[in-house]
């Protein structure tokens, strides 16, 4: 369309030039050397990065890895439009946050009675629901790959978790109205985090007359997961 | 000028490209829904109800529904043709739901033929959350009123609740869809619906619960019965609307069973979800306790937790109040309803 409104006959515009039209020009004589080196910088690079995390300590692997998990937390944490948690997804942030979540819930092995959530409960509930949320938006219609949207769902419980934290140590101190008042905000505060953070990376993925369909049951699944620290009582 | 153009030819693209994917359509005469008003397709489909304002629309799903391949049952895109709505859509078959209209048939007028499993899907999840959370808040109010009951957040709930929902929106429909198909023989005008919509309309009508449940908060037990009653009739009254153009054809014997089954079964379910709230703090606990520490039956007699609003008393499990009486629908506690009272009467043997 542009192009059609652009006059022809514009001066400005100059017909390019044919390649290797100055070539002409150049005469090589005998003294200008013609040699150096070909190589392939690429390939000796892989081979040496190949090599390198093979032989690297495993100090550096792990470390490697725990700042790559360490830098998703804090793109969960100020949520911004960035695609790093969609890229470069990985799958242990999620397991050391369903891991840490699901010991500190877990209610005592004593007490069998109606008692909170036990550890596979909880691991159930956290991977089955990432799973479901994310088959929900897949069907829906969202450009979103499977492991993307589980790392990101499970990045995003980390608010929660910090949350759990919390209401442990608020825990300590003497039960009271004030006790739960506090847990209740810190929780709430914390739920609304992880809404907006996921909401941040997964909204864009869906088709804008199913946005709604798809945070739904987000909301539902983090609200269940506030629902099970708010409850948590020590035994 | 400009608005309207690009209205205009908004609706050409959109016409077009409805005929390059259905090439076929224009050739094709179904059930004769392609006639150019439509009012044909009206007539014939639904005895003659509905206003000339389903013309339009049925021309359109007809349009949409003839040609559409139906991927096999191992492809992902066969899954998704079910998730196939748009967040309006599902609002307004709530929507429909809710408010039940005599001569509006859910089926035809809400789900146009294109039932969704978004819907019942998720409807199931929350009130099957929505009931064990309320359920639990019931526990802490209890709490605070007394006391001495102990407090647990009985997280089995969610698992029982879950399961007993999910069962009824999935079997009791395929009972039904298998039960109208056989009776297909004796009605000539309306087909039976698909197991999908029959689904659906299960489905979406659950969804007056989830408020429910949430209201049943409040301690009053006329409110609570009133609003238990008033979510009972909705909710029927949307199922026996749906499937009244269905079942009139049959003879009355017939239709007057169907119904009444259709009803008595969600009667149930709402006594079921209602039942935990009234019944709980009586007996839930003891009962628990005797029957799954039948060797120690001693903890009945621990605390005042059987009866807390009547102080202590010895060994009595139960009380064979109104309530009690409503434990055997309970989905909740697991228990029988004879041997555990015994066992906590005689105390250690």
């Amino acid at each position: 369309m542009a192009k059609a409104a652009e006059s022809p006959g514009d001066p400005g515009t100059t017909t390019p030039r044919p390649l290797f039209a100055g070539l002409s020009d150049i005469s090589i004589s005998q003294d200008i050397p013609v040699e150096g080196e070909i190589t392939i910088p690429m390939r000796s690079q892989i081979r040496e990065f190949d090599s390198s995390t093979l032989n690297e300590s495993v100090q550096n692997t792990i470390m490697r890895d725990l700042k790559a998990v360490g830098k998703k937390f804090m793109h969960v944490l100020y949520p911004r439009k960035s695609n790093t948690l969609l890229r470069d997804w990985d799958l242990w942030g999620p397991l050391i946050l369903c891991v840490t979540l699901a010991l500190m819930l877990q209610s005592s092995v004593d007490s069998e009675k109606d008692g909170g959530p036990q550890f596979a409960e909880v691991f159930v509930i956290v991977w089955f629901g990432a799973v479901t949320i994310t088959l929900n938006s897949k069907l829906l219609g969202g450009n979103i790959s499977f492991f993307q949207s589980l790392c990101v769902l499970g990045y995003c419980i980390l608010p929660l978790t910090v949350a759990m934290l919390v209401c442990r140590l608020v825990l300590l101190a003497e039960p009271g109205p004030v006790n739960f008042m506090v847990r209740l905000f810190v929780v709430i505060v914390m739920f609304a985090w992880s809404i907006v953070a996921s909401t941040a990376f997964l909204a864009d993925s869906q088709p804008p007359n199913r946005k709604a369909l798809a945070i739904y049951p987000i909301f539902l699944f983090y609200f269940v997961i506030s629902w099970m620290i708010l409850t948590f009582t020590p035994q | 000028m400009a608005a309207a153009d690009e209205l205009a030819f908004h609706e050409f693209e959109e016409a077009s490209s409805l005929l390059a994917e259905t090439p076929d359509a224009a050739t094709t005469s179904g059930r004769g829904q392609l006639a150019p008003q439509g009012h044909v397709a009206v007539e014939v489909d639904s005895g003659g109800i509905y206003g000339s304002e389903e013309a339009e629309e049925s021309d359109k799903t007809a349009l949409l529904q003839e040609e559409k391949q139906q991927p096999g049952f191992w492809t992902f895109s066969y899954y998704q043709s079910f998730f196939d709505v748009d967040t309006s859509q599902v609002l307004d078959r709530i929507r429909g739901s809710l408010l039940p209209r005599p001569g509006h048939n859910f089926v035809r007028h809400h789900l146009r033929n294109r039932p969704d499993l978004y819907g019942p899907f998720w409807i199931c999840a929350t009130l099957a959350f929505v009931l064990a959370i309320t359920g639990n808040l019931t526990l802490v109010l209890a709490q605070r009123r007394d006391p001495s009951i102990h407090y647990s957040p009985q997280f089995h709930k969610v698992t029982v609740a879950g399961v007993t929902i999910y069962c009824y929106v999935w079997l009791v429909p395929l009972a039904l869809w298998g039960f109208l198909r056989w009776r297909k023989g004796v009605r000539e005008r309306m087909g039976p619906y698909t197991f999908l919509e029959t689904v659906c309309i299960y489905g979406y009508s659950l969804f007056v619960f989830i408020p429910t449940v949430v209201l049943w908060l409040i301690p009053v037990p006329w409110l609570q019965w009133l609003f238990g009653v008033m979510a009972l009739v909705l909710s029927a009254a949307s199922l026996v609307f749906t499937l009244w153009p269905v079942v009139r054809e049959d003879t009355r014997l017939v239709a007057a069973v169907l119904l009444s089954t259709v009803v008595l079964l969600h009667a149930l379910l709402a006594v079921g979800c209602k039942g935990p709230r009234s019944s709980f703090i009586s007996s839930s606990r003891c009962l628990w306790s005797t029957w799954h520490r039948r060797p120690r039956p001693r903890l009945c007699l621990q605390t005042s937790c059987c009866h807390p609003r009547r102080g202590l008393r010895p060994l009595r499990a139960a009380e064979p109040t109104g309530k009690g009486l409503l434990l055997p629908f309970l989905p909740v506690s697991r228990s029988p309803r004879a041997a555990p009272r015994s066992l906590s009467l005689s105390g250690p043997t």
